[in-house]
């Protein structure tokens, strides 16, 4: 009997991160509510590597580029003939796209974007944080199948070691009143702070637009990704993608620095999930400090670049 | 072309939340046109600005959700719709069956929405209005285009953009970043004075009120964050000592390195 059914999405042959994540929290609510952990695919290569993370079959629909509808048809094909308990997503941009639309197609809800899932009394029940993490709520999602996506980094991804799973394919039809004309990479490896374990984060303490590229220097040397306050992507410093907040992008990273931000509590929401922070500000007051693990209270301007040559000295090692 | 805006009344994003119970305590709040409906509703009034026509701004919401509507009438939306109704006993599905079936009610070529009201967060509301309504979505838009019978939209993605062409009727939900919204000018805040919002009911709309607040997602509890104890603070007069420091955090602690 297959318990939880979770959505994976492949990039350059291998299974997403996020996608690894919510099959491991996937397998232990499958684990939990009794029932297979079984994965949803567009490319039989992912067979391999969910198996590892414990999915035992792998239903794969051959749509190369996603698109909401054609998607949704594939999908909801599966959860019928499936009939999962559980329906999980990662809470990637096409994964936030789809589980509405199919949990409206089969009338049932969607707990998003949760950081805690567990079986509960044959229901599933989550944690979702609101108003960008100023109050988390616990809610139990009745329906069959209970549908979720998880927030990237919330769950760690484990492996377990089982062999490859079983390929079954699914007929998948790619057309859809919605077609990708071409899709812009704008900075060729620049990595999303939605995704990114590590981000570095300018405030207006940098001053003005060209000293975002103190925070480069440093994301760059230790593989992390770029992040903005809101008064720095409203000063038009930098583009809207890279901003955390609550108008911005909520993260939970292993690793924040935050230079130059003094901590609105716009800004605050939106990160203070992550587990290790490290802030650097000149002013002993700013509020970025309450939630900092190790606060430095300095120039950003000196410390920086030395900090980011000894991250290069370490990473040389 | 004629287009809905569907927006949401929200505590405006500087408020610090309290909990009562399993929901928040409105007391005191102040409420805002949720952030990323606003730029829905720029990117309406452009269109109309461009191409004549109606923008009908639809709010579902009890009382007090009235104030984002002739906001959003003063600064150019044509037309007004409220649905009356407790919205936070709804779920996002249930909401969605509501707006669908307002929006039925309005002629239309576009539906925008925010990508996600602000506070609730779930992202939900607008695929789901647009599978009740059998309409094609682009999510999460930077820029958009509309022509005849179809749309081009720019998509946020991880790190990229998409570009998608999409056939109208269609649902889109907007991104920061999509334009720049106006504040409401003097003679905007009188011309919509003369406006009548129409009001409806949920029967009124043919919406059994059982299905609209079923709650297929129950909040069971809600609670403040854990108060963050704050942690070591040093100096960094010496950038060099500074920089050691953050090293061995990174290393040791946060094990990134």
């Amino acid at each position: 009997m297959p318990g939880v059914l979770v959505f994976t999405e492949i990039k350059d042959g291998k299974l997403k991160k996020a996608s690894r994540e919510a099959l491991s929290i996937g397998r232990q609510l499958a684990e939990a509510a009794g029932g297979d952990l079984v994965a949803f695919a567009s490319d039989a290569a992912a067979a391999e590597e969910a198996g590892r993370y414990g999915a035992k079959k792998v239903y794969v629909a051959a749509i190369p580029a996603y698109t909401t509808e054609a998607y949704t048809a594939a999908l909801t094909q599966v959860v019928n003939d499936v009939q999962p308990s559980v329906l999980l997503f990662a809470g990637t941009s096409n994964g936030r796209d789809l589980a509405p639309r199919v949990a409206a197609r089969v009338n049932v809800g969607v707990a998003s974007d949760v950081d805690r899932l567990e079986w509960l009394n044959g229901k599933l029940r989550a944690r979702r944080p609101v108003y960008s993490g100023k109050a988390f709520a616990t809610v139990e999602v009745t329906g069959t199948p209970a549908i979720a996506t998880t927030r990237p980094n919330a769950f760690p991804a484990e492996e377990v070691g089982g062999g490859a799973a079983e390929v079954v394919n699914v007929s998948a039809d790619a057309a859809d009143r919605v077609k990708v004309v071409e899709t812009k990479v704008p900075e060729a490896g620049e990595l999303s702070v939605a995704e990114a374990d590590i981000i570095v984060s300018g405030g207006r303490g940098l001053k003005e637009a060209a000293n975002f590229s103190y925070i480069r220097d440093l994301a760059h040397a230790i593989g992390g990704a770029v992040g903005a306050s809101r008064a720095t992507v409203d000063a038009g410093w930098i583009d809207h993608q890279h901003q955390v907040g609550q108008t911005g992008r909520v993260v939970s990273p292993n690793l924040y620095i935050a230079a130059g931000v003094s901590g609105a509590i716009q800004h605050l929401a939106g990160m203070s999930s992550s587990k290790h922070i490290v802030a650097i500000n000149k002013d002993p007051e700013a509020p970025i400090f309450r939630v900092a693990d190790l606060g430095v209270v300095g120039d950003l301007f000196q410390i920086l670049p030395v900090l980011t040559e000894e991250v290069k000295k370490a990473k040389a090692h | 072309m004629n287009s809905v805006v569907c927006i949401s009344h929200v505590p405006d994003t500087e408020s610090r939340i309290k909990v009562t119970g399993n929901k928040i305590d409105e007391t005191g709040l102040k409420f805002i046109v949720s952030p990323y409906d606003e730029f829905a509703l720029e990117e309406a009034i452009r269109l109309k600005e461009k191409s004549g026509g109606d923008v009908t701004v639809l709010t579902f919401g009890p009382d007090r959700a009235q104030q984002c509507l002739r906001e959003a009438l003063a600064r150019g939306a044509t037309k007004a719709l409220h649905v009356k109704g407790e919205v936070s006993d709804a779920d996002s599905l249930g909401i969605a069956k509501v707006l669908a079936a307002a929006i039925k009610s309005v002629p239309h070529d576009v539906v925008f929405l925010g990508k996600q009201g602000v506070g609730t967060d779930n992202g939900l509301v607008g695929p789901m209005v647009a599978e009740l309504l059998g309409y094609p979505q682009v999510n999460v838009i930077t820029h958009l285009e509309i022509g005849d019978g179809k749309l081009v939209a720019h998509r946020e993605i991880e790190g990229a953009e998409e570009v998608l062409e999409a056939l109208t009727p269609a649902i889109v939900t907007a991104q920061k970043g999509l334009n720049e919204p106006r504040y409401a000018s003097l003679k905007g805040i009188m011309a919509a004075k003369k406006i009548v919002i129409d009001v409806k009911s949920l029967a009124d709309l043919g919406l059994d009120e059982g299905d609209v607040f079923q709650q297929r997602v129950v909040v069971v509890a809600m609670e403040m964050p854990a108060e963050k104890s704050g942690g070591r603070k040093i100096d960094g007069s010496d950038p060099n000592a500074a920089a050691q420091e953050i090293i061995k955090y990174i290393k040791e602690e946060a094990k990134a390195l």
